[in-house]
């Protein structure tokens, strides 16, 4: 094991702390939130964030060339694929009907468009 | 061995974050919670398995990190159709 520079452990050490309050905020936001979508806003952003400042705190304490490939390869995958699996689940969550409004929501634009969009094309006999 | 103080805090930080997310994983209404929890759930292994990184000064455990985000991003989009695929019946 090489010993590695005070000060970027320092910088590593403060970036985990950061990292691993966001993931906090981001369970507590999964607990407290009233509704399917609200959590995902929460858990998709801010929990990324939190993985991915960890993994760069990786990357700062160990500079070496394979460490620091495989820290950012990881984030980079992270940083891709969030997206992706939150507009999946969102998606299928909304057409399933599993993803139960919270009573004070106002508006509802996709529910406006598919009723639009149901009544300008012809009726389809399933 | 010892572990340093921060990496610690912030070990005890994800763990508390792994406890509430299991409880929204048992309590969750619907699939989709739950998958959203698992979704989540990876995030947080994958800071444990940085912190460890950090503290122990041990790279060994990096490429179960990479493989923990591909595995729940597969799962995630997997659960996504048959969610969607389960709600035919309509």
């Amino acid at each position: 094991m090489l010993s590695y520079s005070r000060s970027s452990l320092m910088i590593a050490n403060l970036l985990l702390l950061l990292g691993a309050l966001f993931v906090l905020v981001t369970a507590v936001g999964l607990l407290r939130l009233p509704d399917l979508l609200m959590r995902m806003h929460a858990a998709t952003k801010a929990g990324t964030l939190g993985a991915g400042l960890c993994l760069v705190a990786v990357a700062v304490a160990m500079p070496e060339p394979s460490v620091v490939a495989r820290a950012l390869a990881t984030l980079i995958f992270l940083l891709l694929t969030a997206p992706i699996a939150a507009h999946v689940i969102a998606h299928a969550a909304y057409h399933a009907g599993e993803a139960q409004l919270w009573e004070h929501t106002e508006v509802d634009d996709l529910a406006d468009d598919l009723a639009e969009s149901e009544a300008r094309t012809m009726p389809v006999s399933r | 061995m010892s572990f340093p103080l921060v990496p610690l805090i912030g070990l005890t930080l994800l763990v508390a974050a792994m406890g509430l997310i299991l409880v929204r994983l048992i309590r969750g209404p619907t699939v989709s919670d739950r998958v959203v929890a698992l979704d989540v759930l990876s995030a947080v292994a994958i800071g444990l398995i940085a912190t460890y990184t950090v503290a122990a000064g041990t790279t060994a455990l990096l490429d179960a990190a990479l493989v923990i985000a591909l595995v729940s991003f597969v799962g995630t989009v997997a659960f996504g159709h048959f969610v969607e695929r389960r709600s035919v019946h309509r």
